[in-house]
């Protein structure tokens, strides 16, 4: 390749570079601004609106709420996506197919259409501003990623092994602890880091369904710059993006240390 | 595993069982009979129902008619993991997770053994397959032969009182698949554990067995040691799988007890004769044929057919010559060293006698089926 074109295409991947992480690279300068204003480049020094995340009541309820939420969720769509990952990859190829499109609908369809659906829902069975009602919500739209990552295991997990086991003396149940589970345990637990994710960061459903009694962080957020502007939500900002790096980094790194032995 | 507390082989019988997929008939009214201790083995061509019917002893599938038992007691509608039945696989099927003592470990770990006795038996496992340093070794750490001594280790274990192989050699190179055949053949005398083993190929079934069975198109066509299922084939199919052949076809007649075929021209006599109203095929062994130059070395009530030799390969206990008839047929001959030698394009004349060769109904299915 000619050097001209090699530094023309290093500038440009540069430049999507320079794209992809603008937005998030302006969040953290701001969340040290010494005035209450959301103005870039921040003006001063200061940790005020981190004090003020952690000892302001209502951030650390709906901080709470989320984690609650998005526990829950992690774990009743990792169990449902994992069976129905299960059933579409050992049913026949036809009906696996036809199985696999209907159960990851929820992450085709537009959320707000999504989410005019469910509050229409939850306003008939009071589901709404409740905690029963996210994690239902939250769980619907989490069960695709899961069934995604678990099929995937499943895909290249050798079930005559499950055979191999069976006639060492396991029984169905024996034989899913102890041989595939452990097998397919990097999709399962991939599957609930993105369920957890996935209900973490929601804010399209949980507009519509929230109340003030019960707020999920993204929806503290939102509200809270919507009436003043508040670099508390900068700071917020800067929590969470350390915090999902922290996550996806140890991810990957238990899945290299996984993919050696 | 140690010779005191050993489980007694099992013996398996199978009546009138029949395997259907669908439409398709795996196995036909299959009747099977292996005793305890005994060294069995599963030989026929592919798709002829061998797996099918391991399967059905292991549990892995169920019969569709017919009946099972093992050790005198039914087994139909008992899971797998009921059975107790140690199975190898062709693709070794060791658990990547688990280390090569833990493999070997688990069936002892499900059945409830402690720990002491475990490794106890673990180790002695491991030491009788020559795998006793890779305790702590993953399979993926494992070449294709110890992965399977491993497995061979893990199906034995927890002393079944019958072991199944699907053909555990199958995937290795000749060499290695030669020594572990006498590794199979000395841990079964040690143990007097039932075995019944599958393979395509016949030489090791003659290794191995006590008994072969030979499968084709769902049946057992004959049950025999080596010797009886050479020299005593009750089939056409079994006489032209089993070795090396040559079929003889022709007009034949019954002559003062014998049987008279015309080949080219040639009257070849055969003794005795054949039952039931199929016509008569003579079957001859390479080994059984002398090759003489013509005219040379003839003797009186000798068989003699001439043929132009097509193929002469020096083979080094001997030649063998591939000779071609003057009906077309081409006939295996094996003559030992010392014998007179002929090169290709020579005619010679293939001598036998009438009670060397083998009188079958004819079956043109078994040319079909080997092909
Ligand atoms: N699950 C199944 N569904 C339909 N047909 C099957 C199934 N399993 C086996 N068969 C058919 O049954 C017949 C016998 O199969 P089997 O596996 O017993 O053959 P085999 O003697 O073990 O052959 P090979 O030497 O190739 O392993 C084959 O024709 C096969 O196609
Ligand atoms: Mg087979």
């Amino acid at each position: 390749m000619q050097l001209s074109s090699r530094i023309f295409l290093g500038l440009f991947c540069l430049l999507v570079a320079i794209l992809l992480l603008a937005p998030t690279l302006v969040v953290i300068p701001m969340s040290f601004n010494s005035n209450k204003s959301l103005a870039f480049p921040p003006a001063g020094f200061s940790w005020q609106w981190y004090d003020n995340f952690f000892t302001n009541p209502e951030w650390l309820l709906s901080l709470r709420n989320s984690f609650l939420i998005a526990t829950v969720v992690a774990i009743l769509a990792t169990t449902l996506g994992t069976l129905a990952a299960f059933g579409v990859t050992r049913a026949a190829a036809r009906t696996g197919g036809l199985l696999r499109a209907i159960l990851i609908t929820p992450m085709v369809v537009p959320g707000v259409v999504l989410a005019i659906g469910i509050y229409a829902v939850y306003l008939d069975t009071g589901l709404v501003g409740t905690v029963a009602g996210f994690v239902f919500a939250h769980t619907m739209l989490a069960i695709p990623f899961v069934l995604i990552a678990v099929s995937a295991s499943l895909e290249v997990f050798d079930r005559r092994l499950e055979t191999a086991a069976a006639s060492l003396g396991a029984g169905k149940l024996t034989v899913f602890r102890t041989v595939t589970l452990p097998l397919i345990l990097p999709g399962v637990l991939s599957g609930a880091l993105f369920a957890f994710i996935t209900s973490f960061d929601e804010i399209i459903v949980a507009l519509f369904i929230t109340s003030p009694y019960l707020k999920t962080l993204p929806v503290q957020i939102y509200s809270s710059i919507t009436r003043d502007a508040d670099p508390t939500v900068a700071a917020v900002g800067t929590l969470l993006f350390l915090a999902t790096s922290f996550i996806i980094v140890a991810g990957l790194l238990i899945g290299m240390r996984r993919g050696r032995t | 595993m140690n010779a005191t507390n050993r489980t007694p082989g099992a013996s398996i019988d199978i009546r009138k069982a029949s395997k259907r997929y669908g439409k398709f008939v795996a196995l036909r009214d299959l009747d099977l009979s292996i005793r305890p201790g005994e060294f069995m083995t599963l030989l026929g061509p592919s798709g002829s129902g061998k797996t099918t019917t391991l399967n059905l002893i292991a549990g892995f599938t169920e019969v569709s008619s017919g009946s099972l038992e093992i050790g005198g007691k039914s087994v139909l509608g008992l899971p797998s993991h009921k059975r107790n039945i140690g199975v190898v696989f062709q693709h070794y099927a060791l658990f990547p997770h688990m280390s090569v003592g833990r493999n070997v470990a688990y069936p002892l770990t499900l059945r409830g053994i402690g720990r002491a006795e475990r490794d106890g038996k673990v180790r002695h496992a491991l030491e009788m397959v020559k795998m006793a340093d890779f305790a702590h070794r993953y399979p993926n750490e494992l070449s294709g032969g110890q992965q399977q001594r491993v497995a061979l280790a893990r199906a034995l274990v927890f002393d079944p009182p019958l072991l199944l192989m699907d053909e555990p050699l199958g995937a290795l190179d000749k060499k290695l698949r030669e020594w572990l055949q006498l590794e199979i053949k000395r841990i079964h005398r040690e143990l007097g554990t039932t075995f019944v083993y599958v393979t395509h190929d016949q030489e090791e079934a003659l290794v191995l067995s006590d008994r072969i069975a030979v499968f084709n198109g769902g049946q057992v066509e004959q049950i025999g040691n080596g010797r009886e299922l050479y020299d005593h084939p009750a089939t056409l199919f079994v006489g032209r799988f089993i070795g090396e052949s040559t079929v003889l076809r022709g007009k034949a007649d019954i002559v003062g007890g014998d049987t008279v075929v015309s080949i080219a021209g040639t009257k070849i006599v055969a003794s005795g004769k054949i039952s039931g109203h199929a016509a008569p095929v003579i079957l001859l062994r390479p080994e059984r044929a002398v090759l003489h130059r013509p005219g040379t070395g003839v003797v009186d009530g000798e068989n003699r057919l001439s043929g132009i030799v097509e193929e002469a390969i020096y083979v080094g206990s001997g030649s063998k010559y591939d000779i071609r008839l003057k009906d077309g047929t081409t006939a295996v001959v094996r003559s030992p060293l010392g014998a007179p030698e002929f090169a290709i394009g020579d005619t010679a004349e293939i001598a036998f006698r009438p009670g060397d060769v083998t009188l079958l109904a004819d079956d043109a299915s078994a040319d079909i089926t080997l092909t």
